[in-house]
């Protein structure tokens, strides 16, 4: 017998979400249409194995570790699990993976996070403070800095704040936009970034980013607090859909059903 | 593993022990904190919780890297205390790209004075490392970034399986090994089994690296932990998260090296230590390849 009070509170829980499964499922739909993804790990993972089984069945997701067409059949708690060699179509050597895939330019969508961006979707993950005398002493590029000059797209994933939305950010560790438009022969370059708060994208004549949609219960003047320059809004802004069931089941039954990154 | 590292590594050298989270060798960054080598130049893509050990125990002088971080967890402790407090002592950083690291073993392993990517335009890598510098083509076709050779003096590399010849094969993924083993004066070969000359040639496509460039090969199972073989066992992901906690505090750090490192004669002590149980957890389960037929040809 299950009482009144019980319903609820299952109900309840089946609605509510946290901010990073929010972050997930919207950058999963991002993906829908895309054939080549380069995945990072945590979130990003989730992201794109979400999307596979959801908007994107055939994308193809690529480890920087050396692995083409992964099907991991439990999460992957680090970018060279081994769950991700397990029935791939190709494992190869780490140069063949970013000479032939990357820079040769098989990858549709590379993944990044950021510890800060700015405007034009410059990325910093190298340090914050002075380089040869670091506050805090960042992981640095990994392959970040080829992924976002090669990459045909590049999705940004990361928490906003006022010291992650910056008006300056302390290192370029990998270019986005620049200060307006990149070069030709390069890949088109941050087009999509994911927070808690948003989704945002970069106009094609100004290369800087625009909030384009809000998700529910943020308010503008939450975003503008959260973001260190005078922040460009989208005339379209429109509301994220929050969630589906069929996203948070899953995210929690089969993507990561410990919560590790989803809590 | 005791009698390699003590004639293959010496004091002041460039050392590589490669392997992309996978096939780690931690035995023997164990033994070399053990024999107190000193003023290393340690080379990897992603230093991992293997030399926040070494860099912590004080055998380094100098870090190598692209991508400085705990693999899933978070930050190094030991390394950035060096880093950013110069915390018992500086530490020198000489900062790459992973396609920017792998292709300066590229370039060692070939004998080239540098190697061309499309990377580093308009990031501040160059800038902090003056190693990273642009070249124009001299076809005429643009610009690119040129890096330098890497050749460690001592390349360590784990594997599956060897013959006594060091004729050495790995599966899953390869990481940048046979570059680093190229590209390195001395290699030293550790595997999981040692095998017969004849099971190696019957299946030569999963040669990694040959006798020809190996100096030594040591049998030591099970030296991967917490990283893992392929086929062997898993990877210990409880004691990465582990880690953050042991590498904060310097004292509970030095503790645990005290622990597994100097209060152990080896690595098979290591692994005892461990205990069934924990080796139970990270059994990898079964899922074989089919042979294939390379034919006689006789």
């Amino acid at each position: 017998m299950v009482g009144p009070g019980q319903l609820r509170s299952i109900r309840l829980t089946r609605t509510a979400y946290s901010s990073s499964e929010m972050m997930i499922v919207v950058s999963a739909r991002q993906l829908a249409g895309e054939r080549v993804c380069f995945v990072g790990v945590g979130p990003p993972n989730i992201a794109c194995n979400l999307a596979k089984m959801t908007v994107s069945p055939d994308l193809e997701l690529v480890y920087e570790s050396g692995v083409f067409g992964s099907v991991p059949a439990r999460l992957p708690l680090s970018i060279g699990d081994p769950t991700l060699v397990t029935g791939s179509v190709q494992v190869t050597s780490m140069f063949e993976l970013f000479a032939y895939y990357l820079q040769g330019g098989l990858i549709d969508v590379g993944f990044l996070g950021a510890s800060q961006i700015d405007r034009y979707g410059n990325i910093n993950t190298t340090v914050i403070g002075d380089y040869a005398a670091p506050m805090v002493r960042l992981p640095g590029s990994g392959g970040a800095c080829e992924i976002a000059i090669n990459a045909k797209k590049v999705f940004v994933i990361m928490p906003q704040s006022k010291r992650s939305f910056v008006d300056r950010i302390d290192f370029i560790t990998s270019p986005g936009h620049l200060g307006g438009a990149r070069p030709a022969e390069w890949g088109a370059g941050p087009s999509v970034v994911v927070t808690g708060l948003g989704v945002y994208r970069f106009g094609a004549a100004t290369g800087e980013m625009e909030l384009a949609s809000l998700h529910p219960g943020v308010t503008l003047e939450e975003v503008r607090d959260s973001t260190g320059w005078e922040l460009r809004v989208s005339e379209d802004l429109e509301e994220t859909a929050p969630p589906s069931e069929l996203e948070l089941r899953l995210i929690r039954e089969e993507l990561d059903p410990r919560g590790a990154y989803t809590r | 593993m005791r009698d390699a590292v003590a004639e293959l590594v010496r004091d002041g050298d460039t050392v590589a022990i490669e392997g992309f989270t996978h096939l780690i060798c931690f035995a023997a960054g164990h033994e070399i904190i053990r024999q107190r080598k000193r003023d290393l130049t340690l080379c990897r893509l992603t230093p991992d919780v293997i030399y926040d050990q070494m860099v912590g125990a004080g055998v380094a002088s100098k870090l190598v890297f692209s991508w400085l971080g705990n693999p899933g967890v978070g930050s190094l402790h030991a390394i950035r205390r060096r880093i950013e407090r110069s915390d018992p002592e500086p530490l020198e950083v000489e900062e790459y790209s992973h396609f920017g690291m792998v292709c300066r073993y590229v370039a060692g392993a070939s004998n080239l004075p540098f190697f061309p990517i499309r990377s580093y335009f308009e990031s501040d890598l160059p800038q902090a490392n003056p190693r990273i510098v642009p070249v124009k083509s001299p076809f005429g076709d643009g610009s690119v970034y040129a890096v330098p050779p890497l050749h460690p003096d001592v390349a360590v590399i784990h594997a599956q399986r060897a013959d006594p010849a060091g004729d050495t094969q790995i599966w899953g993924l390869l990481g940048c090994q046979k570059e680093a083993a190229f590209a390195a004066d001395r290699v030293m070969v550790v595997c999981e089994e040692l095998v017969d000359e004849s099971v190696i040639r019957r299946d030569p496509n999963r040669t990694v690296v040959p006798g020809l460039i190996v100096d030594a090969v040591v049998v030591e199972p099970k030296a991967c932990h917490p990283s893992y073989a392929q086929g062997y066992y898993d990877r210990d992901n409880r004691f990465y998260l582990e880690w953050d906690t042991v590498a904060r505090d310097p004292a509970t750090f030095h503790a645990w090296l005290r622990e597994w490192v100097f209060g152990l004669e080896s690595h098979a002590e290591y692994v005892e230590k461990l205990g069934a149980e924990r080796w139970a957890e990270l059994a990898p389960g079964e899922a074989w390849s089919d042979p294939v037929n390379y034919g006689r040809y006789a």
